[in-house]
């Protein structure tokens, strides 16, 4: 089996920039202090995170607030670099699926679509013949010629895993979105993944729902204090999780 | 690639003129407010002496917008795309060049205003235009291009420079022969012009438009502005492109 996503030793650390993003003048002002922070002030999100998945495996990742799931996601999405090791990817990541979604809140539902497609590397032909079938699968209706400042954050999720669904990916990326859409739209989306496993997508996911994980993963990586605590079939990870936090 | 740059060019015109249905209208209704104004205060009020004053001023003042609009919204070009540039990885300086191309076709939009204004003031384009157009459109691009991708880059940092920008804005529209004529400075300080990197380009597009004729002594040295803007702006953008997604 070839691995599509591989981290070696992954470090990620963010700069804490605030004393700079407060503008010229304050840096100015506070120029040898601020120049000090600069170089000292970080955060270390992730710390020597190694680990190797496969194409058409279904992973989580699960762990506490703030513990640095979305960060691994961002790092394979490739919207972020790590400062240290290596992080290696193959095949077309989607869009990264996370809560309010969208990438202008002034474009339309469709609009919105068009967009996410030629970034994934579709042309503009392609994705308006997949347009009918994703407005079909969002069940938006009206809505989808609607400026998107103007959707339920459920309507939002539809939009996007609708697009994420129909755009061909290898991999895919999704944070936490799943248990805001209804029981009936959650209901497409574990069929529609359901049908990605057999057609070997990678999937990739962030959750705190334990259920939806059960149902989809075949393995969950926990992450505490931005370290791997754990990494291995989903059973095991959750029966451990779930008395560690007395769940 | 071409498919990414035609999606995001249709978004931005989208997103800046939403609430319009007349878009050719308002991407020329604006420069036009502008000659409006300057004729009124230039001309009538202080009564500059220089003929043909409408044409005069619209064949500087149209380009000049074009560069005053592209780098006017340079601090919100990577800003005001957040979301776009935190989930998905794709040549982010394309959101600048897009800007940039933006305004470059509300300018062509702009350009059957020049000539009408021409023929009104019984002058005609002359043949010079075929190449002069497209070449310093191309000078204007890499320009106005480097300017917005280095300031959208920094803003991301500094999140003040808006305010610097528009004083700049303000300080470079009066060193450049916009609404005088370059020989109307006097003789000892018309040499410093060429320290301003938009005033050479300024003057091409003048003499190209009024006098119908390319002026290579000034294309050249836009040229060389061009080239060092571009240079700087890619230089910064290539040394802080990937934080982009952490900062915003
Ligand atoms: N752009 C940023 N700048 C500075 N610190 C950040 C940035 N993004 C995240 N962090 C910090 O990194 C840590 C990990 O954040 P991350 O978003 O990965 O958490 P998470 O596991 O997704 O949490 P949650 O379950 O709440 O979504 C947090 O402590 C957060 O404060
Ligand atoms: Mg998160």
């Amino acid at each position: 089996m070839t691995s599509v996503v591989t981290f070696s030793h992954v470090t990620k650390s963010y700069p804490l920039y605030h004393h700079i993003t407060g503008g010229f003048k304050n840096l100015l002002f506070n120029l040898p202090k601020a120049l000090k922070e600069m170089k000292s002030a970080k955060f270390t999100a992730l710390e020597d995170i190694s680990f190797d998945i496969k194409k058409g495996e279904c992973v989580a990742f699960i762990g506490r607030n703030g513990a640095g799931k979305s960060t691994t996601l961002g790092l394979i999405a490739q919207v972020l670099k790590p400062n240290q090791g290596t992080v290696e990817v193959n095949g077309r990541v989607s869009p990264l699926l996370e809560l309010g979604g969208g990438f202008h809140p002034d474009l339309t539902g469709v609009e919105n679509i068009e967009l996410n497609g030629v970034l994934l590397g579709l042309t503009r032909k392609e994705v308006k013949e997949k347009m009918n079938q994703i407005i079909d699968f969002s069940e938006l209706g009206d809505f989808i010629n609607h400026p998107i400042r103007t959707y339920s954050s459920g309507m939002l999720t539809r939009l996007g895993f609708s697009v994420i669904a129909h755009l061909d990916p290898v991999i895919l990326l999704i944070d936490e979105v799943l248990s805001v859409g209804d029981g009936k739209f959650q209901q497409k989306c574990y069929q529609k993944m359901q049908e990605f496993k057999d057609r070997g997508v990678t999937m990739i996911l962030v959750s705190h729902n334990i259920y939806d994980i059960q149902r989809i993963c075949s393995r969950v990586i926990w992450i505490e204090n931005h370290r791997i605590k754990m990494d291995a079939p989903a059973e095991e990870v959750l029966t451990e999780y779930k008395k560690h936090y007395c769940l | 690639m071409k498919d990414i740059i035609i999606q995001l060019t249709q978004k931005e015109l989208r997103v800046r003129y939403k609430h319009l249905s007349l878009g050719y209208l308002w991407s020329i209704a604006n420069p036009l407010a502008y000659a409006l104004l300057y004729f009124m205060i230039f001309k009538i009020v202080m009564k500059v002496k220089i003929e043909n004053f409408p044409i005069f001023l619209i064949s500087a003042l149209f380009p000049w917008q074009w560069f005053a609009n592209s780098v006017g919204v340079g601090p919100m070009t990577f800003l005001g795309n957040a979301p776009l540039i935190k989930k998905v990885n794709f040549p982010r300086y394309l959101l600048s060049f897009v800007a940039v191309v933006q305004d470059m076709l509300h300018f062509l939009a702009s350009l059957p205003i020049i000539v009408l204004f021409l023929f009104i003031f019984d002058k005609s384009p002359t043949l010079d235009w075929i190449l002069g157009i497209p070449l310093l459109c191309l000078i204007q691009l890499m320009l106005t291009y480097g300017f917005n991708l280095f300031i959208s880059t920094i803003n991301l940092f500094f999140r003040d420079l808006e305010r610097l920008i528009q004083i700049g804005m303000t300080f470079l529209f009066y060193s450049t022969p916009v609404v005088f004529d370059i020989n109307m400075v006097p003789k000892e300080y018309q040499q410093l012009i060429v320290l301003n990197p938009v005033a050479p380009l300024i003057i091409s597009w003048r003499d190209l438009f009024l006098n119908g004729f390319i002026n290579w002594q000034y294309i050249g040295i836009s040229m060389v502005w061009a080239s060092i803007v571009l240079v700087l702006g890619q230089l910064v953008y290539n040394k802080l492109s990937w934080r982009f997604a952490e900062i915003l």
